[in-house]
């Protein structure tokens, strides 16, 4: 339990064992490999994932196989609208269990969904894992397009993979030559809006979320926060499909950096929040 | 026993429906109240008065009733349904407006009259705009998850899980997917989280590039995308999870 970082039961650094999920995943692949682990184990049937053939708009799909959850990896700096997919998951696809992963705004409208269904009938007890991703902000697809063709000097075409850390953007492209990088201070204006309304940095209302932020290069942070993601996540590690250490709970680049993030994000929002009512413009009601 | 009436003024009985498709949670719920009024699931009280001139039978709404569960748009060019409503609110302590019809009109509010058998009936409003209404249900038909969670939440007087449904009475009784886009998307506040397009009931909102197109034609202001939409509002109930 902390203000900062929402409720948790534990907080761990783990990665996936499996190279094949590791490799092109964002960070220690712990999304990709949970819903595989999922699938094969029977607790899941399927996922809603975002995807994105050509690496940048993503779309949501629902992923029933392990290589429709490969195909998936990675993080899209775009909007994937992942509750869009949720009906259709359960009534087309025929769903009973469905993995959900999101931004910690998408966990709030599904667990909204959950908790006040009017308009989501049968679905909410399909749910059977909820996994967040951090999440400072997000960009529309034009806004990333920009700022990797004209700021990165990068054609879409070239790009494998985009990550943001350590107060960069970096862009890496298929011909594995180093990456490029824009300072974040030219990147906050191409933020979309609408997150800056947003306080929750470390998807308060997953069964588990998962970030970069506070473990080591290729590995994750596991936020542990419901009895259904501890389960999870144990069965995980008893089955060798992830390796953890323990996280680091007083360096600077550990745990203390996760937690600053998100006051630093929730101090900010509220700012935006307080602006916002001054100029007399409407906010979203907490009721 | 808390006595609940059900009442069915302009709409397709769907929304009772929707209660009815709990299957095992029905007898569950007709064990926690007692059924006072409802012409489709309980029979019917009725006073017979027989004059020279002709023999009426009228169904009779009962005294003290808890909670009033209205079904349908209120036809304001009939008088008979706009008696009963105001008798409803009288005679009730907590009158929901029970579904889309009622809450926000739905697809009643295309009405314009000249249809059979009373071409006169040209307006069937939300029941809000002629009687204060506590709590509002959209859904074409409304979930039965949803319905159960409100009539469990009410039984047990939980209040602050009851808020939003409070809120939609008092404040969205016109909404309909523009008047989202509007509130929400024109006010720089969607996020694209893909909510109102799954929700919606026709499948007039699909995601584009991260937001929401409304296709108003297929709209039938039903407003469950406003009531799900989480810009728009959360209860504080929701971050409460196990
Ligand atoms: C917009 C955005 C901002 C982020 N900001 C931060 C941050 O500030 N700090 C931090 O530590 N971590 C951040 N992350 C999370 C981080 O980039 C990784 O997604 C996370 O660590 C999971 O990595 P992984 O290797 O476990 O997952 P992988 O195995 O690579 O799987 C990632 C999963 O996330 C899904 N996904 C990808 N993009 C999106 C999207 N746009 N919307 C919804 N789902 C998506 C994929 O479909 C995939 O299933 C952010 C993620 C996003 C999408
Ligand atoms: S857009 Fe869809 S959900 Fe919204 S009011 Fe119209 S029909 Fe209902
Ligand atoms: S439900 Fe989500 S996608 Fe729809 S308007 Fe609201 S924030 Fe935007």
């Amino acid at each position: 339990m902390s203000k900062s970082l929402g409720n948790y039961m534990e907080i761990i650094t783990a990665r996936a064992t499996d190279a094949d999920v590791r490799s092109r995943s964002q960070d220690g692949g712990i999304v990709s490999a949970a819903f595989i682990y999922g699938i094969e184990n029977g607790i899941l049937d399927g996922s809603i994932v975002a995807s994105a053939p050509d690496k940048h708009n993503p779309s949501p799909v629902v992923a029933i196989t392990k290589e429709d959850i490969l195909k998936a990896r990675g993080t899209k700096y775009s909007i994937s609208p992942n509750v869009a997919l949720l009906k259709s998951a359960v009534r087309e696809h025929g769903l009973e269990k469905v993995g959900f992963v999101g931004t910690p705004c998408q966990l709030v409208a599904l667990r909204k969904a959950i908790k006040y269904p009017l308009g989501f009938r049968h679905v909410g007890d399909k749910v059977g894992l909820i996994i967040g991703i951090f999440c400072m902000e997000n960009f529309n697809y034009q806004s990333m397009k920009i700022l990797i063709e004209e700021y990165a000097n990068v054609s879409m075409d070239d790009v494998l993979k985009t990550d943001i850390g350590k107060g960069k953007l970096w862009v890496y492209k298929k011909d594995g030559s180093e990456p490029i990088t824009v300072p974040l201070k030219e990147t906050h204006i191409f933020e979309q809006k609408s997150c800056h309304v947003c306080t929750d940095y470390t998807s308060e209302l997953a069964d588990f979320s998962t970030g970069s932020v506070g473990s080591p290069d290729g590995w994750s942070t596991v936020i542990i926060r419901t009895k259904r993601g501890k389960e999870f996540i144990d069965k995980m590690i008893a089955d060798g499909k992830l390796e953890t250490q323990p996280a680091d709970l007083e360096g600077k680049g550990g745990i203390p950096l996760l937690e600053k993030l998100s006051n630093g994000k929730k101090e900010k929002s509220l700012d935006t929040i307080r602006i916002r009512e001054e100029n007399g413009l409407p906010v979203p009601k907490l009721l | 026993m808390v006595r609940v009436a059900h009442v069915h003024l302009s709409a397709c009985t769907g929304c009772l429906i929707s209660l009815a498709d709990s299957y095992e949670k029905l007898p569950e719920i007709l064990e926690a109240i007692d059924l006072v009024y409802s012409i489709t699931l309980a029979d019917e009280k009725t006073v017979v008065t027989e004059t020279d001139e002709k023999i009426s039978i009228e169904r009779v709404y009962p005294d003290n009733v808890d909670i009033a569960l209205v079904e349908g748009s209120v036809c304001i060019d009939d008088e008979h349904s706009m008696a009963l409503l105001k008798e409803v609110r009288e005679k009730s302590n907590i009158v929901v407006a029970f579904g889309s019809c009622a809450a926000t009109g739905g697809i009643n509010s295309f009405s314009r009259g000249g249809q059979d058998p009373q071409p006169t009936h040209t307006a069937f409003l939300p029941i809000g705009k002629v009687i204060k209404v506590d709590f509002a249900l959209p859904g074409c038909a409304p979930a039965i998850e949803g319905i159960l969670n409100f009539i469990f939440a009410a039984l047990e007087g939980d209040t602050d899980y009851m808020l939003p449904y409070a809120v939609f009475a008092e404040e969205f009784m016109d909404t309909n997917g523009l008047d989202l886009a509007r509130r929400v998307i024109s006010q720089s506040l969607c996020m694209g989280c893909g909510t109102c397009a799954a929700a919606c009931q026709t499948r007039a909102i699909k995601m584009y590039d991260g937001k929401p197109n409304f296709d108003m034609d297929l709209c039938i202001n039903c407003g469950i995308c406003t009531f799900q939409c989480p810009r728009i509002s959360v209860s504080s109930t929701v971050f409460n999870i196990e």
